[in-house]
């Protein structure tokens, strides 16, 4: 029996309070950890979302907001852009290609997106992927739609399938256009992106549910029928946002600057690149914050295992003085109290990590599909061991104190029995 | 039974002045003291005599201030820390009042801890044929608990008098040059101390170890070789 083997008997001797100085390190653990996954795999599953645009056009605002609206789904455009202004800047010599995106309406949850066919043809995401079909194809009549992946598996939809799109981007709508059925024609491989969530239409089927409606409801006694909207020559008033990509990428900030400058509408041009690292900026101090705060609780969790450490100190002394009395060393009793430290914090850096899987196995689902946030849990990255070896260190570390309390206790004690 | 063929005292003192603080008082002033090999000596003390300051001078926990105390030829004075430690490992069986045992282990356990510390035990325990495991339930047994589920008990749920036969064990384990035994019978009725005694000292004969008895119950001193008074060879106290 060596001495790690005599510090884990004494530590299961004392197991109801090594069980709860585990729970309160695994709890810090976890939180960590959690915190940590949250922040990386978020910039690492946003900075995938969007890959070769050069710029998003939107109405004048926050850059961020535009951002965040445009490719993240996220919030809702304050304004829109002319069609003019979109035709207009399809026509400058710089720009290679653009995509338009109109948002405003939903299905069942779904975020709808009106777009055109460019969309996939020049949408990228990860490392430069193109959009590929799973089934189907892309929408070619005015009536079509093509369903990203989650959508079409969440809502069990099928190529063929007809659905109706809800007016605003609420989960549950009153306003529905009912009598403009759409046909699912594609649906989309899964991207681990917004898109996946998103009910793609052509910019003229979001024209053609809206045609007789004004003011955000449908206008009484002017109802046009499906089959009547299918004669009238559609086009688009306005869009959300255009994705443009460029012929050279020298160009980006003079173009840029052009439609920032943009004299018949107040635009706003941004670098998803750039302004996703704004978002960061921004953030950074909460995602800072949020790990200095699970970092505390890592500590309140260490200061647990050394109360429980130190209190334990002076019933133990008997055990000490026979340790010593058979012949042990003080450094060996020093040792020993190390081990039950190291063993206590490792057992709670090995349940926190196993608590972390486990919640997020349980919340990813939820979590996932109501933020768009893909959190891969496993393997964990070399950072993460970094922490846990931190945590690790600082148990044994702390577990110096009593165990440095309890050499200077045995030489004093020597063989005396204080009980 | 053959003594074995040392001559050198186990235990020896000479002029061996003791305080715990260099400027505390003098608390033991022992002109000359030997204890032979395989020796079975009775010290009678009664408390504030210097029982403790010299069993942990004995014990090598705390060194002599002046003069001379040697365990087994060593000059303990002489050696470093850990070297009286291992040398108290290595050669000192230990048996305390009460509490001798590590709670959390078992029977079995707290014998076998006898070894930990000293691979000279473990190499003796060897010699004699067994292994540690082996050789603590042998010594279990010839102390009357050779039970087996009694063995595996945890220490803390043994009564006093079972408590005291494992402590005994464990000192004899490897079988050391010295068992010293502080007031192992003070918690025993007469009867149960008198088998006590009888078994401890068949098994230090057995191993063949020196056997120094610390107790203020003088009813025992009749059976050991030699009985000391520690206000005799002790000057400090008057």
């Amino acid at each position: 029996m060596n001495l790690l083997r005599l510090a884990a008997k004494s530590v299961w001797n004392r197991r109801l309070t090594a069980a709860l100085v585990v729970l309160s390190i695994a709890i810090g653990v976890a939180l960590l950890l959690g915190v940590e996954r949250l922040r990386t795999q978020a910039r690492a599953s946003f900075s995938q979302t969007l890959t070769g645009t050069d710029l998003i056009v939107g109405a004048r605002g926050g850059p961020v907001n535009l951002l965040l609206y445009s490719v993240f789904r996220i919030g809702d455009a304050t304004n829109n852009i002319k069609w003019r202004t979109v035709e207009a800047l399809a026509s400058w010599p710089d720009v290679a290609w653009q995509v338009p995106l109109s948002l405003g309406d939903s299905h069942r949850g779904y975020r709808v997106l009106g777009t055109s066919a460019a969309y996939f043809e020049h949408y990228r995401y990860g490392a430069q992927r193109q959009l590929a079909f799973a089934n189907g194809v892309a929408f070619g009549a005015l009536f079509d739609t093509v369903l990203g992946a989650e959508a079409a598996a969440r809502l069990n939809y099928r190529v063929g399938d007809r659905i109706i799109l809800s007016h605003g981007a609420g989960k549950v709508s009153f306003r529905e256009h009912a009598d403009k059925p759409f046909t699912v024609v594609g649906i989309l491989a899964p991207t681990g992106t917004p898109v996946d969530r998103t009910v793609h239409v052509s910019l003229e089927g979001i024209e053609a549910v809206h045609v007789d409606w004004v003011a955000g409801a449908p206008l009484p006694g002017h109802t046009l029928s499906a089959e009547q909207v299918l004669a009238l020559k559609l086009v688009p008033k306005s869009v959300t946002a255009v994705l443009i990509g460029l012929k050279s990428k020298l160009s980006v900030f003079n173009v840029q600057r052009a439609i920032n400058d943009y004299r018949d509408e107040p635009l706003l041009a941004i670098l998803p690149g750039l302004t996703l690292q704004q978002l960061w900026d921004l953030l950074s101090i909460g995602e800072q914050t949020l790990l200095a705060i699970s970092g505390l609780a890592v500590g309140c969790g260490l200061m647990v295992m050394l109360t429980a450490l130190i209190t334990g100190l002076n019933e133990r002394r008997r055990e000490m003085a026979i340790l010593r009395a058979l012949g042990a060393h003080p450094w060996q009793i020093f040792s020993m109290l190390i081990g039950e430290a190291l063993l206590l914090s490792l057992c709670g850096v090995l349940a926190g990590f196993v608590l972390l899987q486990a919640v997020l196995w349980l919340a990813l689902p939820v979590l996932g599909g109501q933020t768009g946030l893909t959190i891969a849990s496993w393997p964990p990255s070399v950072r993460e061991l970094e922490m846990l070896m931190w945590v690790l260190t600082a148990g044994v570390m702390g577990g110096a104190l009593p165990a440095f309390r309890v050499y200077r206790l045995s030489l004093a004690d020597g063989l005396t029995l204080r009980i | 039974m053959t003594l074995p063929q040392a001559v050198a005292p186990v235990f020896s003192a000479r002029g061996l002045r003791f305080r715990w603080q260099p400027t505390g008082p003098l608390v033991l002033d022992v002109p000359k003291f030997d204890l032979a090999a395989g020796e079975r000596v009775f010290l009678a003390g009664p408390s504030g005599s210097g029982k403790t300051s010299f069993l942990s001078v004995l014990s090598g926990i705390a060194t002599a201030s002046e003069g001379s105390a040697s365990l087994l030829g060593h000059e303990l004075a002489a050696l470093r820390s850990s070297a009286r430690d291992r040398l108290r490992a290595d050669h000192l069986g230990i048996i305390f009042q009460l509490f001798n045992l590590v709670p959390y282990l078992s029977a079995l356990e707290n014998v076998m801890l006898g070894c930990q510390f000293s691979a000279a035990r473990r190499r003796a325990v060897r010699a004699g044929g067994e292994g540690v495991a082996q050789a603590a339930r042998r010594l279990l047994g010839e102390l009357g608990l050779g039970d087996a589920t009694l063995a595996r008990r945890a220490a803390a749920q043994l009564s006093v008098g079972q408590q005291q036969r494992v402590a005994a064990a464990r000192a004899l384990i490897g079988s050391p040059a010295l068992v010293v035994a502080d007031e192992p019978t003070s918690a025993f009725d007469s009867a149960l101390r008198d088998e006590f005694l009888t078994l401890l000292l068949a098994q230090c004969a057995h191993t063949g170890s020196a056997l120094l008895l610390v107790s203020h119950d003088r009813a025992m001193a009749s059976r050991f070789d030699r009985s000391v008074e520690l206000t005799g060879i002790n000057q400090v106290v008057a």
